[in-house]
């Protein structure tokens, strides 16, 4: 095994990380803020890449809208999906907040719906977004040579969304009564803040980076129906193994889960999803609220 | 004397427990004190103000609008502040920030500049997270964020359980300026020092309802009502 290979799997390893990281991210924020066990995450991410895609097509087609395409495509799918998002809260998931069973169930039903009708929609056939100019084809990088332009775009948008939530969260109003929220969110309400509001904002931008998860895994890699149940597992893991409701503990996990699928697959591609597994089940038996997560 | 808060026959039930049975009071101009021995109710009367427990029965009117059913957050932005019992500030959040949190735009007697002038040692730990605090700094910050609502009403709920006595001292002290300031003053007490050195009038609260009102002084004599309503034995 060379030094280049080695690097090359790891990197592969990292860009599937940063894609993790939106999409966990997103469903992390949603999980932290108001306990709920988003079972239509993936869904979101669908969405986001269905309705980005159906956006893309027309422009990439005509020569006058080609250079952006990609770029509108991509708000598209934010866009939609962060809609979905604030419809979900609002008309389901609103008034049963802390029934977190009830909660998945709904959430699980929701999924199950919006897979049939994308489904009907958009047709089972798999597509894939064209990188704009600006990121297709290959840059050079030491020791490995050419590699994706793309995929080192994602570990940098990776870092922007990550670097983006943290001053969110840490620097803002919005991101003192999200944190409020997370300790006490009848004290914070009692402090005059519109916690169901604050819970639909926090709702659309999780949802949001589900849906940009979406174009940018569509992206790198075709999509197709069921992958919606991938990212949800996915999702799932990432914030298990990292803790739930931190930043920094989906980032830890999804660099995890993101190298050691790809180690995985290079080093025994049978058996590799096992890997993935037996991380999540070795954090829950060594540290069971996750890598940086608070217990209580 | 003009009501600025008016309970009225006020219950409250959780399942087959009935813990408010028919609370009525008024709150004026002048502060108020409640008293009680534990579990009387005297924290779900401040939870039911507040709405948040509900309650299905009796009114709750601030300046004549019925506060009853409308939610904790319009209920605090009408102008009805608590400092919880137990304090319950938010560890996530530094002494800044809960005052952000809370701190509104504009033209108000209070602000966080004026937070930092009266409470010096707030200032000093605005870094410090909220649970890093001594019970006194969170009482203070507790008393800080509600303040920083500028309300009508502030409810405190106990804020002298747990404080050193010296530190209690301050606190009366801070009781007394914000009263004499014109904003109304709800204070839940257990310790009846507290509770007689703030206001010239005290509630005792008795298995869900108002037994007695009595003033303070005449409470500072009666050792047997202290005994009877609070089961105080002497001296504290």
């Amino acid at each position: 095994m060379t030094l280049q290979y080695m690097i090359t799997v790891t990197l592969n390893g990292l860009t599937l990380a940063a894609l993790y990281f939106i999409v966990a991210s997103g469903f992390s924020l949603i999980f932290g803020l108001m306990r709920t066990v988003n079972m239509a995450h993936g869904s979101l991410y669908l969405i986001g890449a269905y309705v980005g895609f159906s956006v893309f097509d027309p422009l990439y087609a005509s020569s006058a809208t080609y250079d952006y395409a990609w770029y509108i495509a991509v708000v598209a799918g934010v866009a939609a999906a962060a809609v979905a998002g604030v419809i979900m809260q609002v008309v389901f998931l609103g008034w049963m907040q802390g029934q977190e069973l009830r909660q998945a169930l709904v959430t699980i039903g929701l999924s199950i719906i919006v897979a049939d009708q994308l489904l009907a929609i958009y047709g089972g056939n798999p597509f894939q977004f064209f990188a704009p100019d600006l990121l297709f084809g290959p840059t050079l990088v030491p020791v490995i040579g050419r590699y994706s332009t793309f995929r080192l775009f994602q570990i940098g948008l990776a870092l922007a969304v990550g670097i983006g939530l943290w001053v969110l969260l840490n620097k803002t109003r919005l991101g003192i009564m999200v944190r409020a929220g997370v300790d006490d969110r009848q004290m914070l309400a009692a402090c005059g803040i519109n916690v169901p509001l604050v819970s639909v904002a926090v709702f659309a931008l999780g949802a949001g980076l589900a849906g940009l998860g979406g174009v940018i895994g569509a992206t790198a890699q075709p999509v197709a129906l069921g992958v919606d149940v991938k990212f949800l597992l996915t999702s799932l893991v990432v914030v298990i193994v990292g803790g739930m409701g931190s930043i920094g503990g989906t980032a830890i996990g999804a660099i995890l889960i993101g190298v050691a699928e790809q180690w995985g697959q290079a080093l025994f591609p049978t058996y590799s999803v096992i890997l993935t597994f037996a991380i999540m089940v070795a954090v829950l038996a060594i540290r069971p609220q996750g890598i940086l997560g608070r217990t209580g | 004397m003009s009501a600025l808060l008016e309970v009225r026959d006020l219950h409250v039930r959780f399942g087959q427990a009935h813990i408010l049975q028919g609370v009525s009071m008024t709150l004026g101009a002048e502060p108020l004190s409640l008293v009680g021995r534990n579990g009387m109710g005297k924290s779900t009367l401040c939870h039911a103000i507040m709405n948040m427990v509900a309650a299905k029965e009796g009114s709750v009117r601030l300046d004549g609008d019925d506060l009853l059913g409308i939610g904790p957050s319009r209920v605090a932005r009408r102008g009805v502040a608590l400092v919880p019992q137990g304090r319950r500030m938010f560890p996530s959040l530094s002494v800044h920030e809960h005052l952000l949190l809370v701190a509104r735009r504009g033209e108000h007697p209070w602000t966080v500049d004026r937070v930092y002038e009266t409470f010096p040692r707030l200032a000093e730990r605005r870094r410090n997270g909220g649970n890093q605090l001594s019970g006194g700094e969170q009482q203070m910050l507790a008393i800080s964020r509600a303040l920083l609502m500028n309300p009508r009403i502030v409810i405190m709920d106990e804020p002298s359980e747990g404080l050193a006595p010296v530190i209690v001292d301050h606190l009366i002290d801070v009781l007394r300026k914000i009263a004499a300031e014109g904003m109304g003053v709800l204070l839940v007490e257990q310790n009846l020092r507290v509770a007689t050195s703030v206001s010239e009038t005290v509630a005792i609260m008795v298995t869900g309802r108002i037994a007695t009102t009595m003033s303070a002084r005449q409470l500072d004599e009666d050792r047997d009502a202290q005994r009877r309503y609070l089961g105080v034995s002497h001296g504290h």
